[in-house]
């Protein structure tokens, strides 16, 4: 755990940012709906070797966030707005065959359901090669005991009989696995996991996240873990982005936002997970109303009509983005007291 | 493999015994008979006794069935009484064989060809005028019945154009050479061109209207899969991986979405035996669902038996091979 830390510490100030994304903004637009704005002016640095955490529930744009990151959006139906800065490039303005020579070489990604992200009828040896193939020339038969080696290093037993196995042949934690090796495989700075572990069972989910932290550790790779467990964020991320209906709510290093939550939906995110440490007998406290009772963000805050803290304010304006003086970034214009967290 | 295969086989033989004995039942069922239909309807019934106990229609249906069994392991099926009378209904079979091999492969070829790129390229541009026209055009396939295809393509290009001859498979008076009985094969293998191409003439109709219905159903599987495939999530993975476009096509959208259509072609070849019926009588081409129209409506039970067997089988060796393909596609069969 310290070494997290160290990483993140020593990373921060020294050098600029390997992704900036600023005012990231997506909108859907499907034939004679209304648009949609699922990501709206979302910004977030990852530095080089840091892990950021993306957290919200079902449809806070969190995904979609990811997705138009690695240009993996429909090509029809959406408009993509704003700027992601990888190492001095504009993503976002990146020519479709220009993004897909930086996809699975510079920047890679993790999908959550294993068995449906590996392709049934290709041996798990052809999925981990043809990422090298395309992106540094190698043959299949120079690849194959790279891919080897990959399947070793993220912990798959046997991985010579392992390559000539298909998707089918795995168990779900070795599918992870196998997916891991390949986003692996071509070395990248930076690492996008969307829900790595939500489809898997508990004991290896654990697994998976104690990998995915080895190997960030190891290799220096930046992470964007994308997930709707906080436990995942606690464990693993040195910063955590909330984000509620599109927009980043709360941000702020790991420790201390668990620690004194300050954005009345980060708090009620803590207050409805069991704790081991809380007395017998005590209620969770679940966040009332759902997604549907939104307000706009334009004129109102978009969680206000779910908010225990809500003000008239809260109703008629938007809240804008204020950093507070311990570094967390904070959009609300009431937010929880630190002593009412302490005392329960 | 080994072990699936021969379970199949066992199978198929099964399903002849029970094919052979309802067939046995229903034939004796039918009005008239071979007794009617070879001294008249004006037969003195002593005339017809006598028929029919040197015939052995004297006795109980379950001895018949006996001897037929009997007689049918040593591969006598009784001689032809109509469609080429006095032939052996075995050698009827064989005669008639190849012709319809060649309609059926020209056809089968014909609707895959045309049916796996048109559909792969209608999903490609989903919901273009393409796209549009295609679908409606393979709606019209399915729809339209195969001896309505055949009769229409039959009046205009044939008879009203004079394109391409209105029956038949080769032009007798060029007393082409016989080798394997495939009549094209045996024109370019004897090098009697005019012959080939004679005989492609004399296909060429026969094979559309047989190719319609699975051509458009080929059609529409393939369109459908490839589709569904293009939004699967291992689709995805690859576009991650920065692969090159034509990787994913090739090797993770068209190689899965070919299970589908796979299977369709297997069983769109067993609908092609009963369309050829209908459309080798409408061109009077002389291959088996000609002989089957034939012996039916002469009452030749010997060749009807022999060819409606002969059908069951080949219909249940297709769908081997189909399996047999799957398995090679699908490593979750193969590796099961």
């Amino acid at each position: 755990m310290s070494a997290t830390m160290s990483l993140k510490d020593d990373a921060t100030p020294s050098t600029g940012p390997l992704l900036s994304v600023e005012d990231l903004r997506v909108t859907f637009q499907r034939h004679g709906e209304k648009p949609f704005t699922a990501v709206d002016g979302v910004s977030f640095d990852v530095h080089p070797g840091q892990t950021v955490g993306l957290v919200g529930e079902s449809g806070c744009g969190k995904s979609v966030t990811s997705l138009a990151l690695m240009g993996l959006l429909p090509k029809r139906g959406n408009r993509v707005e704003g700027r992601a800065t990888y190492e001095g490039t504009d993503l976002l303005s990146l020519s479709d065959k220009e993004m897909r020579d930086r996809r699975g070489r510079d920047i890679a990604m993790i999908f959550q359901d294993p068995l449906s992200s590996l392709n049934p009828v290709v041996s798990i040896g052809i999925q981990v090669t043809e990422v090298m193939e395309r992106h540094q020339g190698m043959s299949r038969k120079d690849a194959m005991p790279r891919a080897r080696d990959l399947l070793e290093r993220v912990g798959i037993p046997d991985p010579n009989a392992r390559l000539k196995n298909y998707p089918h042949q795995l168990s779900g934690g070795m599918r992870q696995r196998a997916l891991i090796a390949m986003a692996l495989a071509c070395e990248p700075r930076l690492l996008i996991a969307d829900e790595p572990t939500t489809a898997l069972d508990v004991t290896i989910q654990a697994q998976i996240l104690a990998l995915l932290k080895e190997l960030v550790q190891d290799t220096g790779t930046a992470l964007i873990m994308i997930t709707h467990d906080l436990g995942v964020v606690a464990g693993l991320c040195d910063e955590v982005n909330v984000l509620y209906a599109g927009r980043i709510v709360e941000r702020g290093d790991r420790h201390r936002l668990f620690a004194r939550p300050r954005h009345p939906y980060t708090h009620g995110l803590l207050s409805s997970i069991p704790r081991l440490d809380s007395p017998r007998g005590e209620k969770l406290t679940p966040i009332t109303g759902s997604v549907s009772d939104n307000l706009p963000w334009t004129s109102a805050c978009a969680f206000a009509p779910r908010c225990s803290h809500a003000l008239d304010v809260c109703r008629q304006e938007s809240p804008p983005w204020e950093w507070e003086s311990d570094g967390r970034g904070l959009r609300c214009f009431n937010p929880v007291d630190p002593e009412e967290v302490r005392r329960g | 493999m080994v072990r699936f295969i021969v379970r199949r086989i066992l199978q198929m033989a099964g399903v002849l015994v029970a094919l052979s004995m309802l067939l046995f039942v229903w034939l004796k069922a039918l009005p008239g008979g071979p007794v009617s239909a070879i001294l008249g309807e004006r037969a003195t019934p002593a005339r017809r006794e006598a028929l029919e106990a040197a015939l052995g229609l004297d006795q109980p249906v379950y001895v018949q069935y006996i001897r037929f069994v009997q007689r049918a392991l040593r591969g006598d099926f009784g001689a032809s009484t109509a469609v080429i009378p006095g032939e052996d209904a075995f050698q009827v079979f064989l005669i008639r064989l190849p012709a319809t091999i060649e309609l059926a492969i020209c056809a089968m070829v014909l609707a895959v060809a045309l049916g796996i790129p048109l559909g792969y390229l209608a999903a490609r541009r989903k919901g273009s005028p393409l796209d549009s026209s295609l679908v409606v055009f393979s709606l019209i396939g399915v729809a339209v019945p195969v001896f309505f295809t055949a009769f229409l393509l039959k009046y205009f290009v044939a008879v009203e154009w004079n394109l391409l001859p209105v029956s038949g498979k080769q032009d007798a008076s060029l007393d082409a050479t016989r080798v394997t009985g495939l009549l094209i094969l045996d024109g370019l293998l004897t090098r009697e061109w005019d012959a080939a191409w004679d005989a492609v003439r004399h296909l060429i109709l026969p094979a559309v209207a047989l190719a319609t219905i699975p051509f458009a159903i080929i059609f529409r599987i393939t369109r459908a899969s490839v589709l569904d495939t293009m939004d699967a999530d291992f689709v995805r993975t690859a576009e991650a991986k920065g692969l090159e476009a034509k990787v994913i096509r090739s090797r993770h959208v068209l190689r899965n979405a070919m299970l589908p259509v796979v299977t369709v072609i297997g069983l769109s070849l067993g609908g092609l035996l009963a369309g050829a019926i209908l459309t080798e009588t409408v061109f009077s081409y002389p291959g088996i669902g000609d002989a089957i129209y034939q012996s039916q409506r002469d009452k030749d039970y010997a060749v009807l038996t022999v060819l409606i067997l002969a059908a069951a089988a080949i219909f249940v060796i297709i769908n081997l091979l189909v399996d047999i393909a799957y398995a090679v596609l699908d490593p979750r069969i193969r590796t099961r």
